[in-house]
């Protein structure tokens, strides 16, 4: 039998050197701007890096998340792509390298670094145990070392059974995601609360983790949707790849939608039957002055348009709607998270300038470069899994 | 006995793939009236019968929206027009808290709306017969066989080509299946009275059960403990006096708690060396603003010149920035809320004594802003 027949016709095609190019290009024109940002305005801009780092850990994260849901579910429609959700991950790998300058600026930052705060402030000292800055270094680093550690257990299993093609690789995998789901579920929300609900120490949401959570799945499933659908249309996957698959991943698309709505929307509801002075505060500040328009922006981009766009059947079957609507809920989600950081910074109302036009840039760079670099000499398509055969055959 | 005519010529197939290989190839010849029967649904077969996509999308969305529209004319109506109740000191009408009602109604239109009429519309339900049934191909096909029949009302049917066609897919068995022209009708009947009748009926009995169960079998007297109670209510018959009557007056002298009883009635002349016991502290002050505003500004205006907002429905007072008034002193003021003047009302029993002796301090602040004393300057 010749390799061809074995590998279901995969041909290896590397990306073209333009796109990590672009990707390089885009990634310099974002740091040097952030550099300059940091020394002009360095509050302002250690605010942007904590969206950059959010962003960066939604795609890296949740695309490992769909990748170890795959195995766990034993989902076949899935199989032919999942390649590429293994490629989108590796951009946990840089997540503490962006998370350096953060680290040493923590007292710009986060209120509750200043001791003499904590002690002076009865409702911070008793959250003393919990917020000081030695246990949030070390819980981001558990963190971030656990990413990397499933990143690199599940990728190279993976990776290796294109050559070896065992199916107990499968097994192994499965054992592993199953492992991985409750401490994603875990760090994805301890995540949240360190890095974006402690710039208000005194506030709390018990959904807030959930939340997150709820934008990382979407921003991870978009950036794969826009990968996967731009990679078969060159004919960088098998063929045979289609309406069906699309569809399904245009349902998710549009159930992650909703279901960020739904908690967006539940925590929302809570906070505003209750009425209670120490909680309301979170969303009048989002809604005072200028913040008020990105409140309704976030409804109308992250939930209105992307509702109406994916809810018909043609349109989630539709290669070019998927790309359109997965760059803009990706679009959507940064904008989230700027909602969720920046009135911390701004009381006042929002401000935009070229400081936070940097770092999108920079995320998108750090993006396209590491999935570039990471798929280079690899295959697209993880030819060795027993269940890729009926993934390719998979009719809704 | 009538005669039996054909309906159609079925094949059967061992696997969900030979299944869909024959349809592509049975869609592909142009046939238009068959169906395919399976034991469950198989993967991919819209696409190799060339279906169009489904109207049922829709009609969920349809009903979806009117579902939506039902739930925000509800809960505004209920709350806003029909019983306006103060929850939480809301507005009347709070949309968010409405939104899981109206989602709630959206999806329960949204699903039992479109259950309904897939039933109704597309398996045209209260048709019972059709000419599969009870043939043994029905019986194949609902164990473990998957099936395809070819209608001979298809303008292409010729019974040899679809024979020959069946053997060259490779079916197992090719059968021709027969119907009773009486037994079948294809007319949609719901609109036929025997179905409403039925409706009807079965409406009836289970309101009628449910209501019997309710309200008789089950039925439980309301908790109304707490509104009958041993206990004189306003307005009530007792026997227990004998002049009959539940209420009664307060035996002669009694104080209420709290109440001064005013020495000086009709008397200006003593009631002005009383002297005001508040201090204009910022709450006295804010205190008497409010009350002042409340109570006195819509006839003397907000700033006491008079300007009363009543339109000429009540003579204009005059200013209380006259001179007499000014030179008066806090205990006359007191005395006219006390017991009004001429046309003014009295305002006695409206403002506790503190909030009179307050709104005399705003009265005094008012009159301070047009007549500024000398210190005040400096
Ligand atoms: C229904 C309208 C009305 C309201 C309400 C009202 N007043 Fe008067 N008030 C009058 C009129 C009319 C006069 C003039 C009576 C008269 O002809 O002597 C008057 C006279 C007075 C005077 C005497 C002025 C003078 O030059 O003789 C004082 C003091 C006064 N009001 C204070 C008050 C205060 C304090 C309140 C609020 C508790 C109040 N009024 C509420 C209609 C009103």
């Amino acid at each position: 039998m010749s390799s061809s027949l074995t590998n279901f016709g995969y041909q290896q095609k590397e990306l073209p050197v333009k796109v990590r190019n672009i990707g390089l290009a885009l990634l310099l024109i974002g740091l040097v701007l952030a550099v300059i940002g940091y020394f002009v305005e360095p509050v302002r801009s250690m605010f942007n890096n904590i969206i950059l780092l959010t962003f960066i850990i939604s795609i890296g994260l949740g695309s490992l998340f769909f990748v170890a849901l795959e195995y766990v579910t034993g989902a076949i429609w899935s199989v032919p792509f999942r390649r590429v959700m293994e490629f989108l991950a590796a951009t946990l790998l840089i997540v503490p390298i962006i998370a350096l300058p953060l680290l040493f600026n923590l007292h710009d930052i986060f209120h509750w670094t200043h001791p003499e705060v904590m002690k002076t402030d009865k409702l911070l000292a008793g959250k003393a145990p919990y917020l000081n800055e030695e246990f949030f270094i070390v819980r981001f680093l558990v963190f971030a070392a656990l990413w990397i550690l499933f990143y690199y257990a599940i990728t190279l299993t993976s990776k290796k059974q294109d050559s070896t093609k065992e199916t107990k690789l499968t097994r192994r995998n499965i054992k592993i995601s199953a492992v991985f789901i409750p401490v994603f579920a875990l760090t994805v929300s301890f995540t949240a609360i360190d890095w974006l609900m402690t710039l208000e120490p005194h506030w709390f949401s018990t959904i807030y983790g959930v939340y997150y959570f709820s934008g990382t799945v979407l921003a991870a499933l978009a950036a794969g949707t826009y990968a996967i659908v731009s990679l078969n249309e060159k004919g960088y996957l098998l063929k045979g790849l289609d309406k069906d698959h699309y569809y399904s991943l245009g349902a998710l698309l549009f159930a992650f939608v909703n279901f960020w709505a739904y908690i967006a929307f539940s925590q929302f509801l809570l906070i505003w039957y209750a009425n209670l002075p120490e909680e309301t505060i979170w969303f009048l500040q989002r809604w005072d002055g200028s913040w008020k328009y990105i409140s309704i922006l976030l409804m109308i981009v992250q939930f209105l348009v992307p509702y109406f766009g994916l809810l018909s059947q043609p349109s989630k079957k539709d290669g070019k709607k998927l790309k359109f609507f997965a760059v803009w809920i990706l679009a959507a989600h940064y904008i989230d998270l700027y909602w969720l950081a920046m009135p911390t910074f701004s009381k006042e109302g929002f401000v935009l300038g070229w400081i936070e036009l940097a770092y999108p840039i920079l995320a998108v760079g750090i993006v396209v470069l590491v999935f570039s670099l990471k798929s280079k000499k690899s295959n697209f398509v993880a030819i060795g899994d027993p269940k890729l055969k009926r993934g390719i055959e998979f009719k809704l | 006995m009538s005669e039996k005519k054909l309906y159609s010529y079925t094949a059967l197939f061992n696997t969900p793939d030979e299944i869909i290989h024959a349809v592509e190839k049975v869609s592909e010849k142009g046939y238009k009236n068959y169906d395919v029967n399976t034991p469950y649904p198989v993967h991919g077969m819209d696409g190799a019968m060339k279906l169009p996509p489904s109207k049922l999308g829709y009609i969920a969305l349809v009903l979806g929206l009117s579902g939506m529209m039902a739930g925000l004319l509800m809960t505004y109506w209920m709350s806003a027009i029909d019983y306006p109740i103060n929850i939480g000191g809301k507005p009347i009408f709070s949309f968010p808290a409405y939104i899981p009602i109206i989602f709630e109604i959206t999806v329960l239109f949204a699903a039992v709306g479109t259950v309904l009429a897939m039933l109704l519309f597309f398996f045209k339900l209260p048709n019972n017969s059709h000419p599969l049934h009870g043939t043994n191909y029905m019986k194949a096909v609902s164990s473990d066989k998957f099936g395809i029949s070819i209608q001979v009302d298809d303008k292409l049917f010729v019974k040899e080509e679809v024979i020959n066609l069946f053997k060259e897919l490779g079916s197992t068995e090719i059968n021709p299946v027969y119907y009773d022209e009486v037994e079948i009708n294809y007319k949609n009947k719901i609109f036929e009275p025997k179905f409403i009748m039925f409706l009807v009926v079965a409406f009836i009995l289970t309101s009628g059960a449910t209501y019997v169960t309710l309200n008789k079998l089950m039925f439980m007297v309301p908790f109304d403990w707490m509104s009958n109670q041993e206990k004189v209510i306003p307005q009530s018959k007792s026997m227990f006096y004998s002049d009959g009557f539940g209420m009664r007056t307060p035996v002669e002298g009694t104080i209420a708690r709290g109440h001064i009883p005013y020495p000086y009635k009709g008397d200006l002349e003593a009631a002005s060396a009383m002297p005001n016991p508040l201090l204009p502290t910022k709450e006295n002050m804010k205190l008497g603003q409010q009350k002042y505003d409340t109570f006195c500004s819509l006839c003397h205006g907000y700033h006491g010149e008079g300007d009363s907002r009543l339109r000429g429905q009540f003579p204009n007072p005059p200013s209380l920035h006259s001179e007499k008034v000014r030179n008066w002193s806090d205990g006359s003021i007191y005395h006219v809320i006390m017991e009004g003047q001429n046309i003014m009302p009295a305002y006695s029993s409206q403002l506790t004594n503190d909030e009179k002796w307050a709104v005399i301090l705003h009265l005094r602040a008012l009159q301070r802003s047009l007549n500024a004393k000398e210190t005040d300057l400096q």
